[in-house]
């Protein structure tokens, strides 16, 4: 083994080299990954490689020794993960590096067979060893973006917005499922608490369908503000979703609608005693925009 | 036994709940209030349950069954300082309980009753006659 090693450090050149080549050979979508970088990684495995701590052996890749080559493969795998690489072809970068590696080892050792077809057996095992490795970093690595973008989508789409002293919205974007709803109806109650308000407007212009179930979800949150001493203020529903709920059958009879977000705003404006009114001898500030363009 | 302590201010009646409401206990409440409604003829109750963090079906059962008595008796009921964890899970028995009027704290709802007790539609009450 320590022979295999040797014989790589010599050919260190040569191997990289025959595996860039064969890797262009190979179908690979070169605007995803630049050439430069799929060379920096070769070089950086192959040298983690070559240059093993001591006692550390080609058969175990598991093995303590060759952390630094599995740290190596995870950090590739994230950048591959980034550049929206395939599994395949991230496996395909290892794999590549066989058929370089055995044509090596046949002009080293055409007189010795034995040891010939041992070396090619041990190169194989540790070359799919880190391909599969690499293909389950490629895995762990897009699972983590996934939740994490999951995450991000979940915050992302509830934000309670603060109208007025005790006047607070939540503009709806999307489609509510079950967990969706949850979080809405618990991000809602908690900012009622928070800001002390009275009135709650949930605005629903961007929900783009609603069937009976998200009725139900919305008709919760509703109730639940209710028994907190909030009203709610349903708002931003599209004459089609208006017509879906009726020929659904929904009874919305409880619930405060507006079509409009300013509509539910200055009733609850109203209700709270306030009004917005145009100031005496003024004129409105639109009409001088208006008059510029 | 326990009791919770009902407080009277003038003509209404005030009754927090600090502790873990249990059945018997929320029984010898809904007494104890028709009891002393009647004896003081109070014109309200207000029933804080901001301390509140476990609710299941009986207690919201004997919430509505106070506010229910209270009416027969000539005085409103107003419920404050629900926590969301509470309005959520009372959501998801099923119990939405409509006879019962909410405030969002003690402040707003002794301003109700009030309002109430002098005949005041008002402004700052949680909820309107539509």
């Amino acid at each position: 083994m320590i022979k295999l090693l040797k014989m790589m450090r010599d050919n260190q050149d040569r191997i990289l080299t025959d595996w860039l080549d064969g890797l262009k050979a190979s179908a690979r979508r070169r605007d995803l990954i630049g050439d430069v970088e799929v060379k920096e990684h070769a070089r950086k495995i192959l040298t983690l490689i070559s240059n093993p701590p001591p006692n550390t052996v080609l058969e175990d890749f598991s093995s303590e020794g060759w952390q630094t080559v599995r740290d190596q493969l995870m950090e590739i795998s994230i950048s591959r993960v980034a550049h929206g690489s395939s599994p395949s072809e991230t496996a395909q970068f290892l794999l590549s590096l066989k058929p370089v590696m055995f044509k090596l080892i046949r002009e080293q050792l055409t007189t010795a067979p034995d040891e010939l077809f041992r070396e090619i057996d041990v190169t194989n095992n540790f070359v799919d060893a880190m391909a599969l490795h690499i293909a389950e970093s490629y895995i762990q690595s897009r699972d983590k973006v996934i939740a994490r973008q999951q995450e991000e989508m979940l915050e992302l789409s509830t934000p309670v917005v603060m109208l007025w002293d005790g006047i607070v919205a939540l503009p709806v974007i999307g489609t509510l499922d079950s967990s969706r709803a949850q979080m809405v109806m618990e991000s809602l109650l908690h900012a009622i608490v928070q800001t002390n308000s009275r009135f709650a407007i949930i605005d629903i212009t961007g929900v783009p369908t609603v069937d009976t179930l998200v009725a139900q979800h919305l008709l919760k949150t509703i109730t639940a503000a209710r028994l907190m001493g909030a009203e709610c203020i349903l708002s931003g529903i599209r004459p089609q979703i208006a017509q879906t709920i009726v020929h659904l059958g929904i009874t919305l009879n409880d619930v405060v609608t507006r079509s409009k977000l300013s509509d539910a705003f200055r009733l609850a404006l109203e209700r709270s005693g306030r009004a917005v009114v145009q100031k005496a001898g003024q004129a409105p500030v639109v009409a001088p925009v208006a008059g510029v363009s | 036994m326990e009791r919770i302590p009902i407080l009277r201010i003038g003509s209404l009646l005030l009754v927090t709940i600090q502790v873990d409401l249990y059945d018997d206990l929320a029984l010898q409440l809904q007494d104890d209030l028709s009891t002393r409604i009647a004896d003081l003829g109070a014109t309200g109750v207000l029933i804080d349950i901001s301390a509140l963090e476990i609710v299941d079906s009986f207690i919201g059962r004997t919430l509505a069954n106070i506010a229910a008595i209270a009416r027969v008796l000539d005085a409103e009921t107003v419920v404050v300082g629900m926590q969301p964890a509470v309005a959520i899970t009372l959501v998801e028995l099923g119990m939405s309980l409509p006879g019962i009027r909410t405030a969002l704290n003690v402040d707003l709802g002794m301003e109700y009753l009030r309002q109430a007790a002098t005949g005041g539609d008002g402004v700052g009450t949680d909820h309107y006659a539509e």
